[in-house]
């Protein structure tokens, strides 16, 4: 199996709570590129700011033609869609909300998948919409890796409910695990 | 809704490159529309948007359509450009613009303005109604070009929706909006329509910003969230085309995220508001003219 070089999380409703939790738990000496698509309404530097309290890595905002960063997490910024380019850097776009949402999760994982292929880990969390199903689809067609949060455990179900039900997962685990699991499948 | 355009990627993605490369050998060769050099993945989520949207089974379908229904390619040109905008978006830079640039405009006795990438207008609008309110807007000329005719159509007529209404009421007003965005037009059904007198000096025009060349010397560019779909070479091929059109110390507005760190040309310009993405074109260098 191809190592990890990338995981693209998604969450929305309860998101920037989840998020802090699982980032504060994952291996600071986590090689692999995180990035993060919220649909959090607060602003990008208020996001920005209150994942880097929790999280073991650096948090920064993802920036147009800039390669990801091994051992960095990258926030999608607000009202463009985040994407990943192959050879694995960064995009925006102002094309129209996707499911009333920009940033979208679909867009992120879509672009994600074709990038990254197999060495590629998607996360959804929790949700109140569908954003991420189909976008989880392709990461696992494209041969990465799927982890959905168990929906009776996430603030709200319906994402990662949507998730399951459309793409399915790898591994399907409660928040307070997700952080280990991530660990594992990248640090081996 | 239907999350489009994801269920068909990622099958085979090297059948994929192959339509894909077609597909725009086919808009160059037979419509002249080059889009080789925009960024991959946003083309291709907008061409796999077409192949959704006309409900055909692949992208070479599409192609097989474009090379042959000559009706088919407005569509396509209006698929694939960037018509979502808002007014007074992103207030904070309409405001710099009406605080800041504006008054270094009013020295010359004429302005020149050029939008690259209009869409819909509904900067254009903004704009104009800022350079009323400035008592600016009888000396200026403005250019607000597109390569979507479709659009340009839409942005002459300046018809909206009026669910808008109110968010761009609140956009003109966190710009430093004096009046009320009311005043500048009528609301009928729902719809409202801009006060066509805010376009009495713009002209609207098709320029495409790969393949055409300056047509005008301005004091100030905008071309915001434009660039953003380039690849490297062709945003700094059209950073060099605003430079060009620019008198020295002219101003240049793009989009709040957009990052200039790898283009070359970004050299000519020096940044009035670095975070808001407002840019001053450096004076000509200064030749030493002793010895």
């Amino acid at each position: 199996m191809k190592a990890v070089e990338t995981i693209v999380i998604g969450c929305s409703t309860g998101g920037p709570g989840a998020l802090a939790r699982l980032l504060g738990a994952l291996d600071h000496r986590l090689p692999a590129s995180v990035v993060v698509c919220s649909h959090a309404t607060s602003s990008p530097h208020t996001m920005c700011h209150l994942l880097a309290q929790h999280s073991t890595l650096p948090v920064i905002e993802a920036c147009e033609r800039e390669p990801l960063r091994g051992g960095m997490v990258q926030v999608a910024p607000p009202d463009y869609h985040l994407l990943i380019e192959r050879g694995r850097r960064f995009a925006l776009s102002v094309d129209e909300p996707v499911g009333f949402s920009r940033p979208s999760i679909d867009v992120l994982f879509g672009s994600a998948a074709e990038a990254c292929g197999e060495g590629l880990i998607a996360v959804i969390l929790t949700g109140a919409n569908a954003d991420g199903a189909a976008g989880l689809a392709c990461v696992r067609r494209a041969g990465g890796a799927a982890i959905v949060q168990q929906p009776d455990d996430a603030a709200a179900p319906a994402m990662p409910r949507a998730a399951l039900e459309l793409a399915g997962a790898d591994h399907c685990v409660a928040l307070d695990e997700m952080a280990s699991l991530i660990n594992r499948l990248c640090m081996t | 809704m239907n999350p489009v355009a994801l269920n068909l990627s990622g099958i085979d993605p090297e059948l994929d490159d192959i339509e894909l490369n077609l597909f725009v050998s086919a808009m160059r060769q037979r419509h002249g529309y080059d889009f080789a050099q925009y960024a991959p993945a946003s083309l291709k989520r907008r061409v796999y948007q077409l192949v959704e949207q006309h409900r055909t089974s692949n992208i070479s379908t599409l192609t097989g359509r474009l090379l042959h229904d000559p009706t088919f390619l407005p569509q396509v040109l209006e698929g694939l450009s960037v018509p979502v905008s808002d007014m007074f978006r992103d207030p904070p830079v309409f405001r710099a613009l009406r605080e800041q640039v504006l008054p270094a405009l009013s020295v010359y006795p004429r302005i020149t303005i050029w939008q690259a990438g209009c869409a819909r207008g509904q900067e254009i609008y903004s704009l104009a109604i800022l350079l009323e309110e400035a008592g600016l807007y009888d000396r200026c000329q403005i250019y607000a070009t597109d390569f979507n005719d479709a659009a340009l159509r839409q942005a002459r007529e300046g018809i909206y929706p009026a669910r808008e209404a109110q968010a761009w009421s609140r956009n003109y007003q966190a710009a430093g909006g004096t009046c009320s965005l009311a005043d500048y037009y009528s609301a009928r059904y729902d719809f409202i329509k801009l006060d066509q007198r805010l376009r009495r000096n713009v002209v609207f025009a098709d320029h495409n910003l790969v393949t055409d060349a300056v047509f005008c010397e301005a004091q100030l560019v905008l071309c915001r969230n434009v660039l953003i779909y380039f690849s490297n070479p062709l945003q700094n091929r059209v950073l060099a085309m605003f430079r060009d059109s620019l008198l020295p110390g002219g101003f240049l507005c793009l989009g709040l995220r957009e990052n200039l760190a790898l283009a070359p040309a970004a050299r000519d310009f020096e940044a009035l508001d670095s975070s808001l993405r407002l840019f001053r074109r450096c004076p000509e260098p200064v030749h030493d003219e002793g010895g």
